[in-house]
């Protein structure tokens, strides 16, 4: 199995085809596993060539907090991978501005340059994507 | 129209893989074609033949497993999501497959629609 493309030979694979994807993040990094995993899929993604986005929505948002200090639940840190992704060429991030003021957060609290987008702009956003898998 | 699923919770505890199930049987009766079903998240635990319900319910697993023999369908598991929650290939029922994300990428490429079922 090729490990960076997830089980697929992306030279063969190849079509020509460029989708876009849109992955929507709601939940808190911590206490569920979907914030990770949806992180892992995200890379992979990288490896196909495709239109990619990330949405923070909801708790989501916590999954970009600064500062994030996980050694007393005993679990990984990852929040470092979100500052990598721009080596994957992901460098579309937006968040909802709504989400990020009913949780007391700014930008300025977040690890990386993100798109600060209205729940009415979300939704376009949305709208123009052709996959969009929420976690 | 040629859809993609993927199902990101396991089976019992939610109503994720049923549904999934229920929505790729009515999409096939329409006469739509299954690309591939992705097992995601806890959605792994749907994939292993140990599964034992009593009798008088469902068999979530072996549900799958007959409609991919009867319909061809290529049932994927992550591999990175399974080996976390201790599944592998010497468990998995029939029809199921251990493979890796790109396999859920390719399908939202492949696909005309790929349609997700979780929380």
């Amino acid at each position: 199995m090729n490990e960076t493309t997830g089980g697929v030979d992306t030279q063969e694979e190849s079509s020509g085809a460029v989708k876009k994807f849109m992955f929507v993040n709601r939940r808190a990094p911590y206490g569920t596993v979907y914030a990770l995993e949806a992180l892992e899929v995200v890379l992979i993604s990288a490896a196909f060539d495709q239109d990619v986005s990330m949405v923070f929505l909801d708790d989501g948002v916590y999954e970009l907090v600064k500062g994030q200090h996980t050694k007393a639940i005993g679990v990984k840190n990852f929040s470092p991978a979100y500052r990598a992704l721009e080596g994957y060429d992901i460098e579309k991030l937006y968040v909802d501005a709504e989400s990020l003021a009913m949780r007391g957060l700014t930008v300025d609290n977040l690890l990386v340059p993100v798109e600060v987008l209205s729940a009415a702009q979300m939704a376009e956003l949305m709208d123009q994507q052709d996959v969009v898998i929420s976690f | 129209m040629k859809l993609g699923i993927l199902v990101n919770e396991g089976p019992y505890t939610h109503q994720a893989s049923d549904t999934a199930f229920q929505f790729a049987t009515a999409a096939l009766e329409k006469g739509h074609q299954i690309h591939r079903v992705f097992f995601y998240h806890d959605g792994v635990n749907n994939a292993t033949r140990l599964t034992e319900p009593p009798q008088d319910d469902r068999h979530i697993v072996n549900r799958w497993s007959k409609l991919a023999e009867q319909h061809g369908i290529d049932l994927v598991v992550c591999v990175a999501a399974a080996l976390r929650r201790g599944i592998k290939d010497e468990i998995l029922a029939k029809g199921f497959r251990i493979s890796g994300l790109g396999q859920l990428v390719e399908t939202g490429i492949q696909a005309d629609r790929l349609v997700v079922f979780g929380d």
